[in-house]
């Protein structure tokens, strides 16, 4: 059986993730920060889908314990997926670099430092899908979320030259970017239902992705397209709209 | 702010909402003061999840725990009754008590203590309760069962929520060997057959009957009188049937996109329907082996299907009337009913078997239910049905009720006082649970 590691387990994504990758009978390894909010969603895919479930703790910005958390991980995962993030207060990371710092830690480093040591792993292994969830955020920084976006940027340059090195190597790193999707991150916003994905869709868009061993994946197939034309507008008129 | 209604669109209000997938962040929800209600999956038909503030239970829908010799379920009370059958009805086991719709949360189960075509059997949903979490106002979680804090546990089933909310709930599930119904069906030709059809001896575990409520004079309650037991395995017939028992077939999904214009529902478009609906059926009895969506829940497969009664939204008055006073008593109602023609589609009849709780609606004897548009007139109808269900000592289901006043609410529930009290002291301090439901009935101020 394979076994999918699913870094931050608890967002709504990550569960509707770890849903389809069981329903394709793998065994789940789930890790999230709150192990207290991370058991019921462990013993529901378990109950629900019947494949093995393990959850752990894993806590993104405490970058010192990356290394002996994957090390305690046997067997090692066949799929390694990154999802969790931090979107914060974007207007308060304008002034409190606190905040600023948090975001940038759990979005970029964080990501960087546990997904370093997969790909030693996996690369040694010559074998292995990496998948991190990026996202349209960091194809342009905009006033609205440029912390979030920037540090989102660094992720997707960071997954990109990570295929690049190991694509040689046997090992499939997959960059997803999701536009819109209807999660409690985003549940008071008033989203355009045409350009907003379920967390369903999200998954399917993954797992779909991972088999036909995708570069980058956007959910909706019109994110591709609009963040073609919100990337090529020219900066002297970008930096003058309200985005 | 949104706009949210129940099923029935009437009444429709702005409300504040919020959902919670942690006992955190419910408790924090609870924290600041004012009135709430938790919402689960808007089926009850009313106001009774309606609040200027309402918590929003479906995403607190994990599974906890289930054992698969017993067949022993603990899961959080957001879950729908449908992704328990799609767990575990390929697995062999069936929920204890099903209402006629599968797009209900377990929480609001147990808040109206649903029945379903088994009453007569195995009662109420809220007696198959082994133990459940609830989260008091002040944010502590009581756990509660028949022996353990009885009191509360009583209060909460059938407690419309004014309690507490539901965190979670455990309950057995039944040993089902087929996804089949083994299904008899049987005219009849006015209320008195339709009756002894109930009352005759050998038990079904399931029996209900669609009444024509437009029907008059001789034929006055013709009826289709549909019972049921699970089927086994060795009462499949069907080759396809065979080979998966415990799947069955999708079925048609229909859906109806907008609200419908009020004319679409006139006394002669239900006239002509239940005509040709009595008719399909042939006289004598029929058998057939039924798909369980088929036999529970055939109105789940048209999605949206509220909507066929337009934007003035519509109501379901469903009473009970102890079994003594039942033939002459639903006789004299139906001819109300059938002489004002505003009857509807769906009428259903149904015979309770006995229950003595605390404040949960069934009680032994005949529950009749129906579908109206919102009208004057049908509220005008309402008031004289009132005064004959309360005089033959009967009364309504407050899941499905958006009129009934506190006086009629007092006189025909016996605890309704008692209830009042229970719910006033639980309430003390910080926050408090309630619903226009439950202020328009008198129980909360």
């Amino acid at each position: 059986m394979k076994n999918v590691l699913i870094l931050g387990a608890t967002s709504d994504m990550a569960q509707a993730i770890a849903r389809r990758f069981a329903a394709e009978g793998w065994g789940l390894v789930l890790a999230a920060r709150s192990t207290g909010r991370l058991e019921p969603v462990a013993s529901d895919l378990a109950i629900r889908s019947k494949v093995p479930v393990r959850a752990l703790a894993f806590d993104a910005g405490c970058f010192d314990t990356h290394q002996a958390f994957y090390d305690a991980i046997d067997p090692k995962p066949d799929a390694v997926v990154c999802a969790f993030g931090y979107m914060g207060d974007p207007m308060a990371a304008r002034t409190d670099f606190a905040e600023a710092r948090l975001t940038i830690d759990v979005n970029y480093t964080g990501a960087v430092s546990i997904l370093n040591i997969v790909a030693a792993d996996f690369e040694a292994r010559g074998q292995g899908d990496i998948v991190g969830i990026s996202s349209v955020a960091g194809d342009r920084g905009r006033q609205s979320n440029y912390l979030y976006g920037s540090a989102k940027a660094g992720f997707t340059a960071y997954l990109s030259g990570l295929r690049n090195r190991l694509a040689e190597k046997g090992v499939h790193v997959m960059t997803v970017k999701p536009g819109f999707c209807r999660t409690k991150m985003t549940e008071q916003l008033d989203l355009p239902a045409a350009l907003t994905a379920e967390p369903g869709q999200v998954a399917d868009a993954v797992f779909r992705g991972l088999e036909a061993r995708r570069n980058v994946v956007y959910t909706l197939w019109m994110w591709r397209w609009i963040m073609l034309v919100v990337r090529h507008i020219p900066e002297c008129l970008f930096k003058r709209m309200g985005l | 702010m949104r706009r949210i209604s129940d099923w029935g669109n009437y009444p429709v209000i702005e409300a504040e909402t919020s959902g919670f997938d942690s006992v955190e962040q419910l408790r924090s929800r609870l924290a600041e003061p004012g009135e709430l209600i938790a919402y689960g999956n808007g089926r009850s038909y009313g106001d009774a999840s309606l609040q200027s503030r309402v918590v929003l239970t479906r995403r607190f829908d994990k599974l906890l725990a289930f054992d698969e010799t017993t067949g022993e379920l603990t899961c959080q009370a957001g879950v729908l009754l449908a992704d328990l059958l799609d767990v575990f009805v390929p697995r062999g086991w069936f929920l204890p008590v099903t209402p006629g719709t599968k797009l209900i949360t377990v929480g609001g189960a147990i808040a109206a203590d649903v029945h379903g075509k088994n009453h007569h059997v195995d009662g109420s949903f809220g007696q198959h309760i082994r133990s459940m979490d609830v989260m008091r106002n002040d944010g502590s979680i009581i756990t509660c069962s028949p022996a353990r804090n009885a009191e509360f546990f009583n209060v909460t089933v059938g407690g419309m929520g004014l309690t507490g909310i539901i965190l979670q709930a455990t309950f057995r599930l039944r040993r089902i060997e087929t996804a089949y119904i083994r299904e008899e069906t049987v005219r009849a030709a006015n209320l008195g057959e339709v009756m002894d059809g109930f009352e005759a001896p050998g038990e079904w575990t399931y029996s209900v009957a669609w009444i024509d409520c437009l029907a008059r004079g001789d034929a006055l309650g013709r009826s289709i009188l549909m019972r049921g037991e699970h089927a086994t395995a060795g009462e499949l017939v069907n080759p396809s049937h065979k080979h998966a028992p415990l799947k069955p077939g999708g079925g048609m999904k229909l859906d109806v996109p907008f609200m419908m214009p009020g004319f679409a529902l006139s006394r002669l478009t239900v006239q002509a329907f239940n005509a040709a609906y009595y008719g399909k059926c042939r006289s004598g009895t029929q058998a057939r082996i039924a798909g369980y969506n088929q036999f529970f829940y055939p109105l789940d497969s048209v999605g949206n299907w509220n909507r066929i009664y337009g934007r003035r939204g519509f109501t379901q008055y469903q009473f009970v009337i102890p079994k003594a006073a039942g033939r002459e008593g639903m006789h004299r109602i139906l001819e109300r009913i059938a002489a004002s023609g505003l009857g509807s589609f769906l009428a259903v009849l149904k015979l309770f078997g006995e229950q003595e709780s605390f404040i949960s609606f069934p009680m032994e004897g005949y529950t009749l239910a129906l579908d109206f548009p919102i009208s004057f007139k049908a509220m005008e109808l309402f008031k004289e049905l009132d005064a004959m269900v309360a005089d033959y000592g009967g009364r309504l289901y407050l899941a499905k009720d958006s009129r009934m006043d506190a006086a009629m609410f007092a006189r025909t529930y016996p605890n309704a006082d008692e209830f009042r009290q229970a719910v006033a002291v639980l309430n003390e301090g910080g926050t408090r649970f309630a619903s226009l439901l439950s202020r328009r009935i008198g129980v909360t101020g």
